[in-house]
């Protein structure tokens, strides 16, 4: 098809209104227990239109869950960007622990929060009411920390010769070296890891957060699931999606400043 | 005793069987003050010779030493223009300076460092560019910033790998009359790589060719015993300048002829054939390559 005067706005609403159609259709079919679009909205007005209400514990507007979902993320992030960094310069400094290190962290990459959450649980077993808190974050650094560290690595072994040439003819210490030539001209490909272990993050923080029952997004979904609140499983999906996408589009922005360096 | 010299230099790449000898025996004796230029085809190995008068590069048997004294790494002593400026990118001009002013003169004061690099910014008049990042510069603009990066080093030795090969001819005549302008201001000692006889001849005080590799090895010394200033256009003209020329080239040339050789290799040929509209499409989609890589076999005629 051809461009045409505002296709940037009509054409995702065209494809908005086609999924609201499948959506109304299997809800009238196939699928009886869905909620259609209509019933959805109806019963999650409240939850949109206070987004900050605080009714109860598990009954909070929508926005509400949202910020204690991010502030658990965003301290889970931390962590893994902390360790991740770090490793990831290691890896692609050294050939040695490459070697070491690379087959494990090739195991490890593909688990599952799933598969991590409990152990993170039982790792934190004696601190009694912050478990479940630090079990989430210990999930969350773990599974987000991997593209961080892999593209640092990458980042790190790309750095061209001609760049640690200029650091060795002015015989900069190992310290400046890494400050001033090693970091900067990694910093693209560090970025591009943030941003994808930010997409990993908030995709954890959901299953954690079911599973240890936190408020949060996660939690609400996995509560009214429980509850038979059908309605408000999709107005979590909906949310959830929306803050990834926008988190995604932020680091973009961030990420592509420092691409021109 | 000479002020840098190289003796008995041998260098090569990689181990055993994929083994190439690039550099064999290199003597090399340079007065201070001096300015010698090494003409060599490309590939022949200055590169890797001017690598390991900066001391990036260690020879495999040899010495290099400056002063009298061996040479075990690279230091500032030693500056080198590198072939592709090699200029930190998220640094700006003024900055890149300053990252070797603060290195080598870590003793003077800030405001001394700071007007140090502002002389040398004033030096190749970049002084316009100087809060500029490099890829704002034009290609002749990032070399003088290169330039004023290494000299603001004072370094004993200006080593100049290929400076002004990857210019248009008219940037290079101005660079060439700048490099000269810097080394008459400092009394510099420098050495220049250059792969144009012509560019040795009128900047040098004595040219040695470097003879096609591999096993390359410095020639004789061609003393250019032109007086100074030298007019690029005036030169053309002058018979000792066409004498040089004549004898550097047909040294070149000769080192070449010695080397001739045939070389059968596979080579995979780009994939630049035309579609085949013969071939029936699918509706939905390409259901094979319309195009094909191309192996052949040939045989080509290699100087090396
Ligand atoms: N790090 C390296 N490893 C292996 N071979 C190299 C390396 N650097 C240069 N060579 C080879 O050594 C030869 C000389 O290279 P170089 O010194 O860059 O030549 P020039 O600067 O004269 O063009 C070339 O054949 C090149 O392929
Ligand atoms: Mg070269």
């Amino acid at each position: 098809m051809k461009p045409f005067k505002l296709d940037w706005l009509i054409l995702p609403l065209l494809g908005i209104a086609v999924v609201l159609l499948a959506w109304q259709l299997s809800s009238k079919t196939w699928a009886k227990e869905l909620p259609s679009p209509s019933k959805t909205w109806d019963a999650s007005k409240d939850y949109v239109l206070k987004p900050f209400e605080k009714r109860g514990e598990m009954d909070q507007g929508i926005l509400r869950f949202t910020w204690y979902s991010l502030v658990l993320v965003a301290k889970g992030y931390a962590i893994a960007l902390i360790v991740g960094t770090p490793i990831g310069f290691f890896l692609g400094l050294s050939k040695a622990f490459t070697k070491t290190f690379d087959p494990i962290i090739q195991v490890l990459r593909p688990v599952s929060p799933l598969a991590w959450l409990p152990l993170g649980l039982v790792l934190f077993l004696g601190a009694g009411k912050q478990a479940s808190e630090l079990g989430a974050l210990f999930t969350i650094a773990i599974c987000a920390m991997w593209p961080t560290v892999l593209n640092t690595a990458v980042g790190v072994r790309a750095v061209p010769q001609d760049y640690l040439n200029v650091a060795k003819v002015l015989q900069l210490s190992r310290w400046k070296t890494l400050t001033k030539v090693l970091i900067p001209a990694t910093l693209p490909y560090m970025f591009t890891g943030f941003r994808l272990s930010l997409g990993i993050a908030w995709l954890v923080i959901v299953a954690a957060e079911m599973l240890t029952g936190r408020p949060g997004v996660g939690g609400f979904l996995w509560q009214e699931y429980n509850a038979l609140l059908y309605e408000h499983i999709i107005l979590c999906i909906i949310t959830i999606g929306v803050v990834g996408f926008v988190l995604d589009r932020l680091m973009s922005l961030v990420e592509s400043r420092f691409k021109t360096a | 005793m000479p002020y840098l010299e190289l003796k008995s230099v041998s260098k090569g790449y990689g181990s055993d069987g994929a083994r190439t000898e690039v550099l064999r025996d290199v003597n090399l004796a340079i007065e201070q003050g001096e300015f010698v230029a090494i003409v060599g085809y490309s590939g022949a190995g200055k590169t890797t010779l001017m690598s390991i008068l900066a001391g990036l590069i260690r020879p495999d048997t040899g010495s290099v030493t400056l002063e009298g004294r061996e040479m075990s790494g690279p230091g500032p002593d030693r500056g080198l223009v590198f072939q592709n400026y090699s200029l930190l990118p998220w640094l700006t001009v003024a900055e890149n300076i300053r990252l070797a002013v603060d290195q080598v003169f870590p003793k003077k004061s800030e405001a001394e460092r700071a007007a140090h690099a502002t002389e040398f910014i004033e030096m190749v008049n970049l002084t316009p560019a100087r809060d500029k990042l490099p890829r704002e510069l034009s290609g002749g603009m990032r070399q003088r910033v290169s330039v004023a990066r290494t000299m603001s080093m004072n370094p004993k030795v200006l080593l100049c790998d290929e400076p002004l090969s990857a210019l248009d001819a008219l940037t290079r005549a101005n660079l060439q009359d700048e490099i000269t302008r810097i080394r008459t201001l400092h009394r510099q000692t420098v050495v220049l790589v250059t792969n144009d006889p012509d560019e040795a001849i009128l900047l040098a005080d004595r040219v040695i060719p470097l003879t096609a590799g591999p096993n390359a090895t410095l020639g004789r010394s061609f003393i250019v015993d032109l007086p100074h200033p030298r007019d690029r256009k005036a030169l053309n003209h002058n018979l000792r300048f066409r004498e040089l020329r004549r004898e550097i080239s047909e040294f070149l040339l000769q080192s070449r002829q010695d080397r001739h050789a045939t070389l059968t290799r596979k080579l995979t040929l780009p994939d630049i054939e035309p579609e085949d509209l013969a071939i029936p499409r699918s509706r939905l989609g390409r259901t094979r390559p319309l195009r094909a890589h191309e192996l052949k076999e040939a045989t080509v005629e290699v100087t090396s």
